[in-house]
């Protein structure tokens, strides 16, 4: 019986993958052939979905992008026949997937199964070596295991980049009844999808990794805080942990364990800022999310006053392969300070925009021009924010950039959560620098003094530059309340609107001076 | 001068261990876990802060107060930042100033710039942080989004709101608000109703009450700390909006309940602007509540009556006269009566409200003036029991704690008392530490607030059937005991030893357990159970109680149960733990203290000790009574039966506090000489022959003592209105009397209760002056007071458990009467509502109102709101019903702050065995829907209507 591959990822689903699905079984029922459709995640090559794939002699072959409109000619090219090989002369034929330049480019570490096999299948998990890392893990005392994620030199994928393995210390060190380990999967960034790929394509590493979590520092239980956009994310996870459950992977004996670890999904109501891990810990206690002054740092005082490790979703997802393959196997990836490698999102006006992992030290150009293959419309590429709507804005002649943690921080940009926005050279620089403002109004907490009147300021005074209004003037006074917010705000959100505001203003001055005329008129 | 008690941005850390660091060049050592905030404030250096007080925990929002530590990165809050050893913290640099001035500014350009016309004016922090980071200048301008003018550009603008009124005492400006969230955090920590918020996020960011609704429709409970936290003039006091800024200010004693608020009278001349809870109060650690917060606009009444009054008989109206007629006609009358009528006819009765120098002159008048010790006082209604019971078990007749030890409790039992509305400040430290984790078991048979309100959920409710508290109290004791959960070694050292060993075998007969009175208690064993183990392995457990332990006719028995339960489980001694009364009024526990009783003298010394009364007869050049005179009850039977004749009331209500109102009011009818002393015209004034019109707290010095036994100084801030405090009027009496008294200073009574009174002996007003207050007993042993008694010793020696046997009341239900009323009280009222009904928190409680379940309800046919007849075998009375399931099938409850309802027209005459306490919190009772008032209700309202009217000399008019 022929078995063929199609996401049921939101990305593919958005481009008609059900449609396709649903054709697909129609025709095997007409033709009298019986096949089995795989539902897998997505393998991150988004301009080529809905993406179908078949497999021959083990190998296997991708169609995309699909329509409906394709199903009856595929089908008549034999697609449904095991020994056939007419098919591969349509034309949306791609040949053997894995060999697709996208993607035999990548190193898949943390996606290695994400569009691979069904996300939901606890077998077909286990058989591509899941759960290898939690029997590892079991063997080792907490302070091993510990001891295997520092060495990794994995640090928060979140985007702040903190050393995972001392956050995890921190919290095995903080005696406490109870202990917590919290996924931050508010994936709000703008860009940015990689969290939601993960857990619709491969829930089972995201639960794997966060008991690994658990028997490291001692928690108990664990939350998933998921961002209440991605509904097909919940309801996979929701999925997957009912199934690790009744396999006592999670529970009060874990994997015939004496250990207990559960786990459970939260939905966020749809603010930004709940993404700040305080923030988002108030709003998972059911208050109000605002930040909370720091110190006292979540790992000593974190969801409700104890001690709690809180990750993003691929910094957890990342555990399982240090622990299966070791810290070295993880660690000799990447360079200087960013070890492993990271799924760089490529976005926004791209040719093609997708998920690419590979190793830290990637440049900025390479990712750009050569693996986006430049803009959608085809126009240059202007400029890219990179980080997400908090992210600087870089221009091509800093393109020769690696991606990389500290050589980000050195050209005041940041990597963030790896999501990567590409503008063509008809966006108007002062517009973007108004809009960061006018994003940080809206999605303020409206705590802290520099968030709450400075974002509002700002875009007021952005707009008087445009008018042409006091320019020099404003222009200081835009550079001073960034001084402000930089330095007073009390999270990353007013701390870093300033990043893309004053990487416009560096990088783009023309923008800012309404003598010139605007890039948009002239487009 | 203003007092100004010193803000140090955040709370003190209770850190034993220390930390040395250096703030601008100078070292200071601080507990660990200060902040850096409050580190510098030790030092003196006022860093700036607008979101920061100490009375709440640091939030970090205004980010003014950034400072720059030596090795670190940024520019951390300093009220967010705990200090660390050897850290080398700067306050003031080029870069702190540039943010501090860009804060600054944003600031500014939301905030109107109406400084002059402004109500806080001279006080506005915002202002005074203006000025520390050196604003010069707003480059925003004010054309751009803005909170602070209806029309922007013509337009009407959005984010503008109007001012919220609603609230009688304060206003609420959100176009002064800068979002520091102070008032949302004191709602939240300091008062804990949580009834405010912020909506919205960003810039849209507004304090919000309840869900957006007006601070009056919200849950606030307007307790006032929202308004004390503001830094700006967002919450002002009507009072300050309407008369301005104070100029002097002097510390008081609040004159509501038993908590005894420390407050700043906040003055403009002898006009009070404002009553500011004081932070160094140690009572109420700078809280408040409606009450003495805002409610004393009574002073100034139009009712409040100020000129003495005479009249023949109780039917004639009121003349007015001079003070010299009317004492003249008080001791005339008097010693007439006493030839007429033998020297016994005559006593007193001396107020829970007024100070202890005055309760004390009141006794002494009688005792040592008229010759009798028919002296009693309304303890004898409220808290008689826990003066009886705890002086048999423990040797004194008062509490174990003070307020603060409730921060070091681990379980707290709350029995027939109801904190939220009847001792809000104190319940609001209750809910602080229940918050903080401490468990919480309520014995009551309504599911009051503490039940279950914001972040509080109580580990167990034994909702027992009104009266059977001795029954569940002793079923508890049987469980600690049957289940080995004695405290032996307290029990052994501290002890009676013959007395625990009967007791024990008392308490296990199985006829006492928690199965065996589950019928007649109507508690779930396994709740009793649960109950008793908390309370006797959870740590520092302390027992809080009410009225609904004491109003029984078993009280004093429920006073020894819960006397017992502390014992046998080492509860008592140390901190966090204890047997804590919570007090009614504010002097309550003074007055009784001050030889109120008929048979004790000051200190709780029986008046036929001859050595105590030796000292008096000496002091006083009189001779005292040996035998113990007549009580409240007493006095007025002896009155129906006419053998007593005359009665000297000063600040008490007891037409409308008594039980039994129509045995009250035959009482008073029968008396020949009639004299209250009061405020207004109250409802005993209407059988009154004389009226001396007595004075506010505002207007004379004094102490009170609190339920903590805490002595608290009350000053006088303005001149009585009437023309005297209430301990010059009783001198009048005395020296009219011939007795040559010659106070000319309150502390000079003090004096002498120091000299008369071995638990006072270290109590003089200049000790109070220096050390804010002393908790009794203050003595050589102790010469700045004792906040926990019975640390190694009890007074009595050891401590003496007392069987405890369970006696069913005599008022039960049955056909007639099938349902059971219990009494008590509501937060914006406080007892017969004298004061606070001529004060806006009518608006909160305009009528008493009877609660009813509504199962027995609808049996009834009983709507919401509908006007009920309810009946007991004493009489009846009819108010409008409250259809509630707060109440459980069989209970009603109605609180009696109205004297229209009448409430204790109902109430019967049974009493606690030992005390005469009055039965007030079981009645039998039947209810049916009615159409309005009784007819007695009507009758009694035209009565007290001309009871009142007053003949004016100038017009000969007769008028209200």
């Amino acid at each position: 019986m022929t078995r063929l591959f199609l996401p049921r990822d939101a990305a593919a689903l958005a481009v008609g993958a059900e449609n396709v699905a649903n054709a697909v079984q129609r025709a095997s029922a007409s033709a009298g052939q019986p096949i089995e459709i795989v539902r897998t995640g997505s393998r991150g090559m988004l301009w080529l979905e809905p993406l179908l794939e078949v497999e021959r002699n083990g190998v296997r072959y991708g169609f995309g992008p699909l329509d409906v409109e394709d199903v009856s000619e595929l089908v008549r090219l034999e697609l449904f026949a095991a020994g056939s090989a007419k098919v591969f002369s349509h034309a949306k034929s791609l040949g053997p997937v894995e060999k697709i330049d996208y993607f035999a480019k990548q190193t898949r570490l943390t996606f290695s199964r994400c569009g691979v096999i069904d996300p939901i299948s606890l077998e077909a998990y286990r058989a591509t070596g899941g759960y290898a890392g939690l029997t590892r893990a079991l063997a080792l005392t907490p302070a091993a295991i510990v001891e295997e994620v520092t060495k990794s030199g994995l640090r928060g994928r979140g985007g702040a980049g903190f050393p995972t393995g001392i956050k995890w210390k921190t919290v095995l060190d903080a005696p406490s009844d109870q202990k917590y380990i919290v996924c931050n999967a508010d994936e709000g960034d703008s860009g940015t999808f990689a969290d939601r790929m993960l857990m619709e394509g491969d829930p089972f590493t995201l639960i794997e990794g966060m008991t690994i979590a658990g028997l490291a520092v001692g928690a108990t239980r664990g939350y998933i805080y998921v961002r209440s956009e991605y509904p097909h994310a919940i309801a996979t996870l929701k999925t997957a942990i009912a199934i690790a459950r009744h396999n006592e992977l999670l529970g009060p004996a874990i994997a015939g364990s004496a250990h207990a670890f559960d786990l459970e999904v939260r939905v966020g109501a749809g603010a930004y800022v709940c993404g700040e891990e305080t923030a988002l810990l108030e709003s998972l206690e059911g208050k109000r999310g605002i930040v909370r002054a720091k110190p006292p740092l979540p790992a000593h005082i974190g969801l409700f006053g104890r001690p709690t490790v809180i990750n993003n979703v691929l910094s957890l997802a990342a555990v399982p392969f240090i622990l299966d393959k070791g810290a070295k196997a993880y660690a000799d990836f990447g360079v200087g300070r960013s070890r492993g490698t990271t799924p760089f999102q490529i976005a926004g006006n791209i040719k093609r925009g997708g998920l690419f992992e590979t190793a830290f030290g990637v440049t900025l150009g390479e990712l750009v021009d050569e693996i986006g293959g430049g803009t959608a419309t085809g126009r240059p590429v202007k400029a890219v924010q990179i980080g997400g709507p908090l992210g600087a804005y870089f221009p091509r002649a800093l393109f020769d950039t690696p991606m990389d943690y500290e050589a980000f921080a050195a050209k005041e940009g940041l990597v963030g959560h790896g999501g990567l926005v590409v503008f063509d050279d008809s966006v108007n620089m002062a517009r973007q620098a108004q809009f960061a403002f006018e994003f940080c109004a809206i999605e303020s907490c409206g705590k802290c003094t520099p968030c709450r009147l400075g974002s509002t300021r700002g875009a007021e005074t952005i707009a008087k530059v445009v008018a042409g209004e006091d320019r020099e003037a404003n222009l200081a006074l835009v550079a001073d309340l960034c001084q402000t917010m930089t330095f007073g705000s009390a999270c990353a959100l007013g701390g870093l609107t300033p990043y893309p505001v004053m990487s416009a203003i560096k990088h783009f001055p023309q923008d800012f001076d309404s003598q010139f005329p605007t890039p948009n008129s002239q487009a | 001068m203003l007092i100004k008690e010193i803000d140090y941005g955040t709370p003190a850390s209770k850190s034993t261990k220390t930390v040395t660091l250096t703030i601008d060049g100078s070292t200071v050592t601080v507990p660990a876990c200060t902040s850096i905030m409050r580190a510098a404030m030790e030092l003196g250096t006022q860093i700036p802060k607008l979101c920061a007080t100490d009375s709440i925990e640091a939030f970090g929002s205004c980010r003014l107060c950034l400072i720059e530590v030596e090795g670190r990165n940024g520019t951390p809050a300093s009220c967010t930042t705990p200090v660390a050893e050897g850290i080398v913290v700067h306050t003031q640099s080029e870069r702190l100033q540039k943010l501090r001035r860009g804060v600054m500014e944003l600031y500014i350009s939301d905030h109107p710039l109406d400084c002059l016309t402004c109500a806080a004016n001279g006080d506005c922090e915002l202002q005074d942080m203006a000025g520390a980071v050196g604003l010069r200048d707003v480059r925003y301008g004010y054309d751009g989004a803005n909170h602070v003018f209806k029309k922007q550009n013509g337009a009407p603008n959005p984010d503008w709101m109007p001012k919220d009124e609603s609230n009688p005492y304060f206003a609420y400006d959100a176009s002064k608000c800068i979002v520091c969230n102070r008032c949302v955090r004191a709602c939240e920590e300091t008062q804990g109703t949580f009834a405010l918020t912020i909506a919205g996020r960003g810039f849209d960011s507004r304090v919000s009450p309840g869900m957006s609704e007006s601070f009056l429709d919200s849950e606030c409970v307007s307790c006032g700390a929202c308004v004390q936290a503001c830094p700006t003039a967002t919450l002002s006091e009507k009072s300050l909006i309407q008369i301005g800024q104070p100029e002097h200010s002097v510390v008081t004693t609040c004159a509501y309940c038993g908590v005894g608020c420390s407050f700043k009278a906040e003055m403009r001349g002898e006009t009070v602007v404002r009553m500011v809870p004081y932070k160094d109060g140690k009572a109420n650690r700078g809280h408040s509540c409606v009450k003495g917060r805002f409610a004393w606009g009574y002073a100034t009444h139009k009712e409040r009556q100020l000129k003495p009054m005479v009249r023949e008989k109780i039917t004639d109206p009121w003349r007015e006269t001079t003070w010299e007629e009317a004492i003249g006609r008080v001791a005339s009358e008097f010693t007439r009566i006493q030839g007429q009528f033998g020297r016994d006819s005559v006593g007193g009765i001396t107020s829970s409200r007024c100070t202890n120098e005055e309760t004390f002159l009141v006794q002494k008048l009688i005792r040592a003036g008229f010759g009798v010790n028919n002296v009693d006082t309304c303890a004898r209604v409220c808290h008689s029991p826990t003066g009886y019971g705890l002086k048999t078990a423990f040797g004194t007749s008062a509490g174990t704690q003070d307020f603060d030890s409730v921060e070091d409790c681990d379980v707290m039992i709350v029995i027939g008392a109801n904190p939220t509305d009847g001792h809000p400040v104190f319940a609001s430290r209750m809910k602080k530490r229940l918050r903080q984790g401490a468990k919480l078991i309520v014995v009551d048979p309504r599911r009051i607030d503490m039940v279950r309100t914001p972040h509080i959920d109580a580990d167990f409710h034994l909702p027992l059937t009104p009266g059977t508290n001795v029954a569940v109290l002793t079923a508890m004791a049987h469980v600690i005991v049957t289940e080995g959960l004695v405290n032996e070694n307290f029990v052994k050292s501290r002890c009676d030893m013959d007395a625990f060993q009967e007791w024990a075998a008392f308490v296990s007969d199985p006829s006492r357990s928690p199965e065996a009175v589950a019928e007649y208690t109507g508690v779930e064993p396994e709740d009793i159970r649960g109950a008793a183990r908390l309370y006797a392995t959870g740590g520092n457990a302390a027992i809080y109680y009410g009225l609904g332990v004491t109003e029984h006719s078993q009280g004093s028995t429920t006073v020894l149960a819960i006397a017992n339960l502390a014992m046998v489980t080492g509860n008592l001694g140390r901190p966090g733990v204890g047997v804590n009364p919570l007090r009614g009024q504010n002097n309550v526990q003074g007055s009784c203290d001050m030889g109120s009783f008929p048979h004790e003298l000051s200190g709780y010394r029986h008046v036929s000790d001859d050595a105590t009364r030796t000292m008096f007869e000496e002091m006083w050049g009189r001779p005292i009574n040996p035998e113990p005179g007549l009580r409240i009850p007493n006095m007025l039977d002896a009155a129906v039966d006419g053998s007593f004749k005359a009665i000297y009331i000063q600040g008490e209500d007891i037409l409308q506090s008594d039980p039994d109102t129509h045995h009250v009011a035959a009482g008073l009818a029968a008396m020949e000489c009639v004299v209250v002393q009061d405020l207004f015209l109250n409802e005993t004034a209407n059988y009154a022959h004389v009226f001396l019109p007595g004075s506010t707290f505002l207007e004379k010095d004094g102490t009170f003592t609190n339920a903590e036994r805490r002595i608290q100084l009350v000053r006088k801030v303005m001149s009585p209105r009437n023309g005297y405090g209430d301990w010059e009027i009783t001198q009048l009496i005395a020296n009219k009397l011939g007795l040559n008294w010659t106070y000319t200073h309150p502390g000079q009574v003090m004096d002498e209760i120091a000299r008369l009174t071995p638990t006072f002996a270290g109590v003089s007003f200049a000790k109070l002056d220096e050390l804010g207050s002393v908790q009794w007993p203050c003595n050589d042993a102790n010469p700045e007071g004792s906040p926990v008694m019975h640390k190694t010793t009890f007074a009595n020696g050891k401590g003496k458990f007392v069987l405890t046997e369970y006696v069913p009341t005599d008022e039960r239900t049955g056909a007639r009467y099938p349902l059971l009323l219990t009494t008590g009280r509501i937060l914006s009222q406080y007892n017969v509502g004298a004061q606070t009904r001529r004060t806006d928190n009518v608006v909160w409680h305009q009528e008493d109102r009877l609660e009813i379940n509504p199962h027995d309800a609808e049996q009834r046919g009983i709507k919401e709101g509908q006007w009920v007849r309810i009946a007991s075998r004493a009489g009846e009375t009819a108010l409008r019903a409250l259809v509630t399931d707060r109440v459980a099938p069989g209970v009603v409850y109605t609180t009696f702050h109205h004297p229209l309802t009448q409430a204790n027209v109902i109430t019967t005459d049974y009493s606690d065995w030992a005390t005469n306490c009055p039965e007030y919190k079981v009645t039998a009772v039947q209810v049916a829907p009615t159409t309005g008032p009784t007819r007695y209700q009507e009758e009694y309202e035209a009565f007290a209507m001309k009871s009142r009217e007053i003949q004016r000399v100038s017009t000969g008019a007769p008028s209200r």
